[in-house]
């Protein structure tokens, strides 16, 4: 059994495949339109989640949420199912594939093959499309790729039961039926607006803008903390969390600023355009950062005044970012059709 | 990110190229390939670093007589015992007493077996350790640049 679905390469794993997914279903949205809808972008620092024994800092929402969020707002059937055994798990995969339907799925990286070597770690927030399967061989979409690959079944077995932090507990999702219309304006609004609240509103100060902020003024005390050489592995893990495979680069703000682009014209509000530039030049300080955190790594900086120079550019970020996201709100409620969304 | 500013550093992706979002000269977005980036490749580097790190201590460990081969494979499969505890279904405490030599070297090959085919080795290869970390850096390189 092998379903003929079209693959398409994108900059992140969840997006990714629920763009493919809706294609595959007749609806041709871009990655970052499926982003913004489904509200992927976020930021927190939460040091009692550990991925590879270093704090959690994520520029994304939990794995999962975007293609929930986006398939509701756009009116779109899905089903999620976990398992708890492996065998039940895989037959089910089977299942759906001989009706005709591909099956998202969440695996960690660690176990899956065709990942380069370098980038295997305990990460279980990955997300990919399993499209056939020939023999003991699973046909997968991953939308990191350039093509489509090729999976043992024992391999992706072991990445949909992967342990640890995000464990996937062998989820898969899928569509199980499309809407006569989408509202796509509404679906957007709503989609901006959920951004803008878990950014700007969150209870907890780990997350959004305050999360930022909050990051900035833990690394000041890590030389202290940790000494020199935690200090640079937990800056090297910022870094990898905002740059690593699957961000499109500055920590999902360059999505977001694609997303904002495209929403001006589909919402026919010309306010989100110069929204769209300042939170290309958001991503575009967040690179800054970044670079200038890999250079302090490779120990070509005096460690004190550099790391309080980084908590300093953290700081404007969470500024730049509050306003931005302020003035988005602002923007999108003044347009808000009929009110709704 | 403007268009031509796309970087284009290879390093440890091993040709795996992928996509970055940019802005060309009238300000619209397209998706652009990249086959990596320094800032990425140093931090990258940095992770494996770690790793290999850890794995010559616990090398030494092992020769000293104080960590038991197991202690190895577990670093250079990056778990933990709470890891690796989940993934073997043994309680923590079970774990680490496997950690030590004199209770690894009586374990029957039932255990043994859990823990070798969770790492896809044999029970043979899961009581040795190499003299060197078996895992090299410059192996996942294919690019050949130095940072």
């Amino acid at each position: 059994m092998n379903i003929d679905f079209s693959h398409r390469q994108f900059a992140h794993c969840e997006s990714g495949v629920t763009a493919n997914l809706l294609k595959h279903y007749g609806v041709d949205f871009s990655e970052a339109l499926v982003f913004g809808i489904g509200s992927g972008l976020f930021f927190a620092y939460a040091p009692f989640i550990r991925l590879n024994f270093l704090p959690l800092t994520t520029f994304r929402t939990a794995p999962g949420s975007i293609f929930k969020k986006a398939s509701k707002r756009l009116g779109i059937q899905v089903r999620q199912q976990r398992f708890k055994s492996p065998v039940a798990a895989e037959q089910e995969v089977d299942r759906l594939l001989a009706s005709g339907c591909p099956v998202g799925a969440q695996t960690g990286v660690f176990w899956l093959p065709y990942f380069p070597p370098a980038y295997r770690f305990h990460f279980n927030g990955h997300n990919l499309v399993v499209t056939g399967k020939e023999g003991d061989e699973y046909l997968i979409s991953d939308p990191i790729f350039e093509q489509p690959v090729r999976c043992a079944a024992a391999d992706l077995r072991q990445a949909r039961f992967a342990k640890g932090a995000l464990a996937p507990k062998g989820r898969i999702y899928y569509i199980e039926s499309m809407p006569a219309n989408i509202d796509l304006p509404r679906a957007i609004t709503t989609g901006i607006k959920d951004v803008c609240r878990v950014m700007l509103a969150t209870p907890v100060p780990v997350a959004g803008v305050r999360g930022i902020s909050f990051l900035a003024r833990r690394i000041v005390k890590w030389p202290a903390r940790l000494g020199e050489k935690r200090t640079l592995q937990h800056l090297g893990h910022i870094v990898r969390m905002q740059e690593e495979i699957g961000t499109g680069g500055g920590g999902f703000r360059f999505i977001y600023a694609a997303f904002l682009q495209e929403a001006a014209t589909l919402t026919d509000n010309g306010a989100l355009l110069p929204l769209s530039q300042r939170c290309t030049a958001i991503g575009d300080d967040w690179r800054e950062f970044a670079l200038l955190a890999a250079r302090i790594c490779k120990g070509r900086a005096e460690l004190v005044p550099a790391v309080a120079d980084l908590a300093q550019r953290l700081e404007q970020l969470a500024a730049a970012e509050k306003s931005l996201f302020q003035d988005l709100r602002s923007a999108i409620t003044r347009s808000s059709p009929q009110g709704r969304g | 990110m403007k268009k031509e500013e796309v970087p284009q550093h290879g390093g440890l992706t091993a040709g795996c190229r992928e996509i970055n979002y940019a802005v060309d000269a009238d300000g619209s977005y397209s998706l652009e390939l990249s086959v990596g980036w320094e800032a990425k490749n140093a931090t990258l580097r940095q992770a494996w670093e770690t790793i290999v790190e850890e794995l010559h201590l616990v090398l030494k460990e092992i020769s000293a007589g104080r960590k038991s081969p197991l202690a190895y494979h577990m670093a250079k499969n990056q778990m933990d015992v709470p890891l690796l505890a989940q993934y073997s279904g043994f309680s923590r405490w079970r774990v680490k007493r496997h950690l030590q030599p004199q209770v690894f070297n009586r374990l029957n090959s039932n255990v043994l077996t859990v823990y070798a085919t969770l790492f896809r080795i044999s029970i043979f290869q899961l009581q040795q350790v190499p003299d060197q970390p078996d895992l090299r850096i410059e192996d996942m390189d294919t690019s050949g640049t130095q940072l």
